[in-house]
C-alpha cells in the first residue's frame, strides 16, 4: 500500500475522458468458419442449383483463361481456381443496382455478374486497362494497386447514401491485401461513416509465396473487423452456399442502415499466383492436393447429389453450358483485338493539353508513315520494311 | 498588389449568418470560392482532415460546415489515403469532391491514390469515369513551419500524367482558379501558396475578377528585357525584383504567373521571351528536376534563335527543406532574382557559374 492510499486521500478516478464505445462481443467472428453443405441446414434447391451451375462455369472460365495465357493470348492470368464459391456468392449476393470493387483475380466475379468474359479480361490481354464501363455494369475496374479499391467502395457507398440512393458495394481483397494501409483506412473510414460496404477478404493461404503466418499474427482476418467496430465473419469460403448466405446478410445488413462488415473467406488457391509463378517453390504438393479434397465445384456437387437435387444428367448439362461459354471465349480471344493507338491521348483528360496535342500529331504523323510503308510493301516485292506484317495491323 | 479597401457583403448571404467579412485576403478569398461552390452545386463536397468544427487550420473552410452541414462539409479520419480513395469513389458516382490535405507534406500518404487511380481512372475507363475532384494542398515556406510544414511538392504532381496542378499567386487568382478546378471534369491539385494566404489585395466578392480556363498563364507585368517566369509564392518575389531592376537598372522585366503548371501555357511563355530574348524562371522548389528544368528545356527548344542568354533558374537549394531559423537562405529572395538578371549577357559576354564566383554549380540555388 502506498503512503497516499495509507492517508485515504486518493482516489484514483478514471480518466475523465474515457468511455466504453460498445460491447465487442456481438462483432466478434465465430469461432469456427461457418459452413452449410453437409449440415442439416434447410437450404433452397433452386439457389443451390444456380450456385453449382456458376461454379461449373466458374471452374471451366479459370481453365480457359489459364489456357489463353499459354497460347500467349493473355499477357497473365491470376487464377481464382478453388476460389470459384467465393468468387460466384459476391456476385450473386448483390442486387442489380449495387456495385462490385474487384481485384485483378477477381475476374470470375465480374463474369458471374453477367460481363462480357472477354471485356473483362481486357485488362489482362492488354488492349486496353479496362474493357467494361463500370457505370452502366456497376462493376468497377478490376484494381492491381493491393487493396487500393476497398476506399473507393467506402466514398461510393456513402456518395449513395448521401443522395439516398439504395446502394450497397461490395470490396474484395486477397489475405495479404489486409496488410496494406489503403485495408486499414477503408475500414476505418466505412465504420465511421457507417457506409453500406461489405468487405471480402479471400484468405486463400498465400500473397504469392508468403503464407498467412507471415502476414499476420491476428486470430483471423475476420478478428480484425472487431477493431474497427464493425461485425467480422468466418466463413468456409469453398462452400458457395454459406458464402452466399453470409453475403447476402451483410449487404442487405448494410441495405438496412446497419453499417459495414468483414467476411473473412478461408479459401485456397490452388494454382499458381499468376502463370508466371512457380508455386512448388513455397509449398508441398501434399498440402494442395488435401485442399483438392475440398474443392468447391465438388463439395457443391456432393451436396446436390445427396440431396437428391441433381443426377449424371444435369452434370453433363451443366459442363456442356460451361463449354459453350469457353468456346465462345476461346474463338473470340483468337482474334485479333482492334487496337486504338490514339485513344492514348484520348482520355489523359477531357481535353488534350497543347502537349498532348502536339504528341498526338506526332504518333498520327508515324502511323501514316507506316501504313504508307506497309502498303508499299504488300504491293512491291523484296522490301526490307521494319516493321512485320502483324505490327502494321496492330497500328 | 493592393492594399484592400472599402466594406462588401457577400451576394445572396444569409441572413441568419453573421454579416459576411469581405473576403480580402487569399485565405477569405478560397473560403468565398468554396461557399458560392457549395451553394451552386449539390454535388460538390469538402472533405478533410479538421475542416468541419474548426473550419481548417488555416480557417480556409470557416463556416462552411455550419451553413452547409457536416454531410457538406466534413471532418474525416485522419488519413489521407483514405481521403483521397474515398474522394475517388464519390467521384465514381457523379460527385465532385473537393478534398483538403492539411501541409504539403502530409499529402505524401495519399500519394498512391493520386499517382494509381486519380490520374489514370479516365484514361482506365476510356472516359467513363472521369475524376472531377479537386485537391486542396497549401504549399511552400516563408510562414517559419517546422520540418514537414514547407514543402514545395508540385513537381511530383507535374510528372504524373492525368493531373492538372494549378497555383494561384493573387486573391483574384485564389477565387477564380480554385472555382474553374472545382467545375474542371478533371482531377486537380490546387496547391495554395502558405505565405500568400494573409496577403489582402483589392476584391470584392460581387464582381470576381473574369478568370480564364485553367492552362492559361498572364502577364503581370509587361517589360522588354528579360521575362521573369514564376508562379504561387514567387510572384510576389518576381514583382518586387522588377520594380528594382527598373528603378536601379533601367531594366524593364516582364513578369509572367503561369497559374497553372498543368496544362502548361506554353505559348504565352514563348511569346514573351521571343520578345524579351532573356528569361529566368524563379520558385521555390527544388532546382534538380524542378519545374524550373522542365520550362527552361522548353523556352530553349522554342526560342533558341532568339535568346541572348542561355534560360536561367533561380530555385530552392537541392537540400531537405530547412528548419525555419534557416529558410531564409533557402528560399528565393529578390536579390538572387537579381543576381541572374545581371548574368543574363547584358554585354553578351556569358559567365559560367563557376567564373562568377560559384554561384552557378549545380548544387546552388542560382544558375
Amino acid at each position: 500500500m502506498t503512503v497516499l492510499e495509507q492517508s485515504g486521500a486518493y482516489h484514483l478516478a478514471p480518466p475523465p475522458a474515457w468511455r466504453p464505445r460498445r460491447d465487442p462481443a456481438p462483432l466478434m467472428p465465430d469461432g469456427e468458419p461457418f459452413r452449410l453443405l453437409g449440415t442439416e441446414a434447410e437450404l433452397e434447391g433452386a439457389l443451390l442449383r444456380e450456385l453449382y451451375g456458376q461454379l461449373v462455369r466458374g471452374r471451366r472460365f479459370n481453365e480457359q483463361a489459364t489456357a489463353l495465357t499459354k497460347q500467349g493470348r493473355l499477357a497473365v492470368y491470376p487464377s481464382s481456381t478453388g476460389q470459384e464459391a467465393a468468387e460466384v456468392a459476391a456476385a450473386l449476393a448483390l442486387r442489380e443496382q449495387d456495385w462490385l470493387f474487384p481485384s485483378y483475380r477477381d475476374t470470375l466475379a465480374a463474369v458471374a455478374r453477367g460481363l462480357d468474359p472477354v471485356a473483362v479480361l481486357s485488362l489482362l490481354r492488354g488492349d486496353w486497362h479496362s474493357g467494361y464501363d463500370p457505370r452502366s455494369t456497376r462493376v468497377a475496374p478490376l484494381s492491381t494497386p493491393l487493396a487500393t479499391q476497398l476506399p473507393h467502395a467506402v466514398g461510393l457507398a456513402h456518395a449513395a447514401r448521401l443522395k439516398g440512393d439504395d446502394v450497397v458495394a461490395l470490396a474484395m481483397v486477397g489475405d495479404g491485401g489486409t496488410s496494406e494501409g489503403d485495408f486499414h483506412e477503408a475500414l476505418n473510414f466505412a465504420a465511421v461513416w457507417q457506409a453500406p460496404v461489405v468487405f471480402l477478404v479471400q484468405n486463400n493461404g498465400f500473397a504469392i509465396s508468403v503464407p498467412l503466418a507471415k502476414q499476420t499474427a491476428a486470430p483471423s482476418l475476420a478478428h480484425k473487423a472487431v477493431g474497427y467496430g464493425m461485425p467480422g465473419r468466418l466463413v468456409d469460403g469453398n462452400d458457395a452456399a454459406a458464402m452466399h448466405h453470409v453475403l447476402t446478410d451483410a449487404v442487405e445488413r448494410a441495405r438496412a442502415g446497419e453499417g459495414p462488415c468483414l467476411v473473412e473467406a478461408v479459401t485456397y488457391r490452388l494454382e499458381a499466383h499468376t502463370n508466371a509463378d512457380d508455386a512448388t517453390r513455397y509449398r508441398e504438393a501434399a498440402e494442395v492436393e488435401s485442399w483438392r479434397e475440398h474443392d468447391p465445384v465438388a463439395l457443391m456437387e456432393r451436396e446436390l447429389r445427396s440431396r437428391g437435387l441433381l443426377d449424371d444428367d444435369g452434370v453433363r448439362e451443366a459442363g456442356e453450358a460451361a463449354e459453350r461459354m469457353a468456346g465462345d471465349l476461346r474463338e473470340r480471344m483468337h482474334q485479333e483485338p482492334e487496337l486504338a493507338p490514339m485513344d492514348l491521348f484520348d482520355h489523359v483528360f477531357a481535353r488534350r493539353t497543347p502537349q498532348l496535342q502536339g504528341q498526338a500529331e506526332q504518333l498520327r504523323a508515324e502511323l501514316a508513315a507506316a501504313e504508307a510503308e506497309h502498303t508499299g510493301t504488300a504491293g512491291g516485292s523484296g522490301s526490307t520494311g521494319h516493321r512485320t506484317d502483324d505490327q502494321g495491323s496492330r497500328k | 498588389m493592393s492594399t484592400a479597401t472599402g466594406t462588401s457583403s457577400p451576394p445572396g448571404a444569409q441572413p441568419s449568418r453573421e454579416p459576411a467579412r469581405k473576403p480580402s485576403t487569399m485565405a477569405q478569398a478560397l473560403n468565398r470560392a468554396l461557399r458560392d461552390a457549395l451553394a451552386d452545386d449539390p454535388d460538390v463536397h469538402v472533405f478533410g482532415e479538421d475542416v468541419g468544427t474548426l473550419g481548417g487550420v488555416f480557417r480556409v473552410t470557416d463556416g462552411l460546415a455550419a451553413e452547409f452541414g457536416a454531410d457538406r462539409c466534413t471532418d474525416t479520419p485522419l488519413a489521407e489515403a483514405g481521403i483521397l480513395g474515398t474522394a475517388v469513389g464519390m467521384a465514381m458516382y457523379g460527385m465532385r469532391p473537393v478534398v483538403e490535405m492539411q501541409f504539403d507534406a502530409f499529402a505524401y500518404p495519399g500519394f498512391e491514390q493520386l499517382v494509381s487511380h486519380i490520374s489514370r481512372m479516365r484514361n482506365r475507363t476510356r472516359g467513363a469515369l472521369p475524376m472531377p475532384l479537386t485537391v486542396r494542398i497549401p504549399y511552400g515556406g516563408g510562414i517559419g513551419g517546422v520540418e514537414h510544414h514547407s514543402d514545395s511538392s508540385e513537381a511530383y504532381y507535374m510528372a504524373t500524367p492525368g493531373l492538372h496542378v494549378v497555383t494561384p499567386a493573387t486573391v483574384a487568382d485564389a477565387y477564380g482558379l480554385l472555382r474553374k478546378s472545382i467545375a474542371s471534369d478533371d482531377p486537380v491539385v490546387f496547391l495554395e501558396p502558405k505565405r500568400l494566404y494573409w496577403g489582402k489585395d483589392d476584391w470584392s466578392p460581387e464582381r470576381p475578377a473574369e478568370v480564364p480556363e485553367i492552362g492559361r498563364a498572364v502577364v503581370r507585368r509587361p517589360g522588354s528585357s528579360a521575362t521573369l517566369i514564376t508562379y504561387g509564392p514567387s510572384l510576389p518575389v518576381c514583382m518586387e525584383a522588377a520594380e528594382a531592376a527598373a528603378r536601379d537598372e533601367g531594366l524593364e522585366l516582364e513578369v509572367v504567373d503561369l497559374r497553372s503548371l498543368v496544362p502548361f501555357d506554353e505559348d504565352t511563355v514563348v511569346a514573351s521571351v521571343r520578345r524579351t530574348g532573356r528569361a529566368v524562371v524563379v520558385h521555390e522548389s527544388t532546382g534538380f528536376a524542378g519545374p524550373g528544368a522542365e520550362i527552361a528545356a522548353r523556352v530553349t527548344e522554342r526560342c533558341f534563335h532568339h535568346l541572348e542568354a542561355p534560360v536561367l533558374r533561380v530555385a530552392g537549394f537541392d537540400i531537405p527543406y530547412p528548419p525555419p531559423m534557416l529558410e531564409r537562405h533557402h528560399l528565393p529572395d529578390v536579390d538572387r532574382v537579381l543576381d541572374a538578371v545581371a548574368r543574363l549577357q547584358w554585354e553578351s559576354e556569358w559567365r559560367s557559374g563557376e567564373e562568377s564566383g560559384g554561384l552557378g554549380s549545380l548544387g546552388g540555388g542560382v544558375r
